[in-house]
């Protein structure tokens, strides 16, 4: 018996074969491709001038301003904890590890509504924290710093559980050696861990950034929907859309999709070229 | 020192870059160039005089007084006491679990004891960090900084001194080119460590030790990783860079043959205790307990008991000399090759199970009566001689053997 034949025996019948593809298409046509191309048809409707007008009116503008500077803070936060605490479970063994481990995927697990209830009642003018907060005259809940945080609760998980398969499958071999030599601890963070986890940190860091600016929920419940200063780009969008504005809001969306498709062109490049110095778990996103 | 040493490795994927190195070497590095011009396939030669880094020294005393390390209940050392001379080679030989590891990570500062000492010469390094001891540790498992070149590896713990205590880069590039020509790999100095077989990884990981000239060197199951070929070679080649470089050395191997070969002397370990210690010789031939016996190479093992001072086997009527050993049930020991034939009226009667007849060598199986274990004979087949057939009887006596109380 030739291999070629062997090969076919073990596969499908043709036509079954060709039925799955053709329906894996269809589903990714009409669930995916459609939609977003009925997006990019929606915002363009009444000409490219309106769409360039519609996101030019200030209360836009303010809306991808905020998203951008909640992005800014998020990711270099997520970034450097991300590191800190995947060192802390791949490098030492202390008790409570794994209740940790568990707690990283607590952002994952909860309704991100939820997450933006417990800021509420920590932080909310009935909260543990509201005397505290009054005293001082600062303002979390319905501005800035309380969609920053919605924003850094939602996206930790994403630079941790990248780093940690990757510094476990890694091991501590190199950084002893490093140590061995004389490294102190910057130097060796520095010539040895860093050039290590760049590239699996920087996936984490393009997930995280795809997630921080498409947040909606726990953002909704914090954000008290201030036009022109607690909107972002999401909510804004939103408000467009109850208000029938629809061209508004698939404009505003057409941007919020481009933003995520330069995000998801990064990550395929960093795929293609870096894979194997991605954790060998990096698939399951 | 000036006397030109040929060198020993020559595993295959290695002929095949030598090659290709001499041709992109050539003009630049003449003593390769050489080698390669007259007779190609030939391994590179190189004087050791040229490249050896620092003549033979004395290096340093290493003494270790009463460790203890205990891992949630199981002791891993327990009151290890050794005293390592300056300039020797040293093997811990034990089987996994006997604390080898763990004293040499003890040795290292990779792991604090829970009580003992640690002594470079006359300075207590026990508090020392890791960072602080400056020993050179080499990884079973090379752990080369994978995105730098072989040079930087190499380079990597001169240049992380303070910088008052930095040598220039003219000075470092030297001392890199220098330990290159010690590893045998001149040339390799771009290379990155994926592009390297194990056993020439192996040898950068020494060089990057060797580099911050240590106080004494650890090597943790060094050979453990490579194949059969490569690993007799290069452990040999260690033993000559040793020879030049005088560095105090201390190898951990499960690996009997690897200690023998290698070591001056050798330390066996038994449950994070010290079962002996000793010249390859007398580990060998005179190992102090059973157990040593048992690990150094394949033993016979007769059960009988002691009395007054003599060994009786259960239904025979030779006895054997076990002066010291108390009265009482007690095992006779003796290597396959250490018992021979005897005549009618001499040894234990025996019969033969099995025997297997190699080029030079014939190995027979054979039962002992009252014996449940079967007794192996190893003798070279001279000419003329004719294996004994299964069934047939024999009387054997063993020319060297120990009794050790059961």
């Amino acid at each position: 018996m030739s291999d070629a034949r062997r090969h076919d025996d073990l596969q499908e019948p043709a036509w079954l074969r060709w039925a799955l593809i053709a329906l894996a298409i269809l589903v990714m046509l009409s669930l995916v491709v459609l939609p977003l191309l009925m997006v990019l048809g929606a915002a363009f409707a009444k000409g490219f001038g309106t769409w360039i007008a519609s996101l030019t009116q200030p209360d836009a503008v303010s809306a991808l301003k905020l998203t951008l500077f909640t992005v800014a803070i998020v990711l270099p936060v997520n970034a450097v904890f991300g590191m800190f605490m995947a060192w802390a479970v791949t490098r030492f063994e202390f008790r409570g590890k794994q209740l940790l481990l568990s707690l990283i995927d607590l952002p994952f697990a909860v309704s991100p509504v939820v997450a933006g209830l417990c800021l509420v009642l920590l932080f909310g003018s009935s909260g543990w924290f509201a005397s505290l907060l009054q005293h001082y005259d600062v303002k979390i809940l319905f501005a800035r710093p309380g969609i920053v945080l919605a924003t850094l609760f939602i996206t930790f998980p994403f630079v941790v559980r990248e780093l940690i398969p990757l510094m476990q499958q890694q091991g501590a071999d190199e950084e002893l050696a490093a140590r061995s030599l004389g490294a102190g601890g910057w130097t060796m963070f520095r010539r040895v861990t860093l050039p290590n986890i760049k590239w699996g940190l920087l996936y984490g860091v393009l997930l995280c950034s795809a997630r921080a600016m498409g947040e909606f929920g726990a953002v909704s419940v914090v954000s008290g929907h201030i036009r022109g200063l607690t909107n972002t780009l999401p909510l804004h969008i939103e408000i467009l859309y109850n208000e029938f504005d629809s061209t508004g809001a698939f404009a505003a969306a057409s941007l919020l999709a481009g933003l995520a498709l330069i995000t998801l062109i990064l990550k395929f490049w960093l795929e293609a070229r870096h894979g194997d110095a991605l954790a060998k778990s990096h698939r399951r996103h | 020192m000036a006397t030109p040493l040929r060198n020993p490795i020559v595993d295959t994927d290695r002929a095949v870059t030598e090659q290709a190195i001499a041709i992109d070497s050539r003009g630049r590095s003449t003593h390769v160039t050489t080698a390669h011009s007259t007779a190609p396939v030939e391994p590179v030669t190189l004087r050791a005089g040229d490249s050896a880094p620092h003549a033979p020294r004395s290096g340093m005393d290493l003494h270790l007084r009463q460790l203890n390390k205990h891992y949630t209940g199981v002791a891993a050392l327990d009151g290890v006491d050794l005293h390592v001379q300056a300039g020797e080679l040293v093997a811990l030989l034990g089987p996994s679990g006997s604390g080898k590891t763990t004293l040499l990570r003890v040795i290292a500062g990779l792991l604090h004891p829970d009580s003992g000492q640690v002594l470079f010469g006359s300075d207590d390094a026990t508090r020392l960090s890791l960072r602080e001891r400056n020993v050179g540790f080499v990884f079973q498992h090379y752990a080369l900084f994978k995105h730098m070149t072989v040079a930087e590896n190499i380079a990597f713990g001169l240049r992380s001194r303070p910088r008052r205590k930095r040598p220039d880069k003219a000075t470092i590039k030297r001392r890199v080119e220098e330990l290159l020509g010690l590893i045998q790999l001149p040339g390799f100095g771009d290379r990155y460590p994926e592009q390297l077989s194990g056993g020439q990884k192996q040898r950068v990981a020494l060089a990057r030790a060797l580099a911050i000239d240590p106080t004494v060197l650890l090597l943790d199951e060094p050979f453990g990783a490579l194949d059969a070929k490569v690993r007799v070679e290069l452990r040999r080649w260690l033993r000559q860079l040793h020879e030049r470089t005088g560095q105090t050395t201390l190898f951990v191997t499960h690996d009997q043959e690897e200690a023998l070969e290698l070591a001056d002397r050798i330390v066996v370990l038994r449950e994070g205790r010290i079962e002996q210690v000793g010249t390859p010789d007398e580990i060998y031939s005179d190992p102090a307990s059973a157990y040593v016996f048992d690990f150094i190479g394949r033993a016979n093992v007769l059960e009988g008991e002691v009395r007054g001072g003599r060994f009786h086997l259960p239904g025979h009527a030779r006895t054997f000399s076990a002066d010291g050993v108390a009265d009482g049930a007690a095992r006779l020991y003796a290597r396959a090759h250490d018992i021979a034939p005897g005549s009618d009226d001499d040894g234990i009667g025996a019969r033969v199970v099995a025997a297997h007849r190699l080029a030079d060598r014939i190995t027979l199986e054979l039962r002992v009566e009252g014996q449940a274990r079967p007794v192996e004979l190893d003798f070279s087949a001279t000419p003329g001689l004719t294996t004994p057939a299964p069934g047939s009887e024999l009387r054997l006596v063993p020319l060297r053997y120990r009794v050790y109380s059961a």
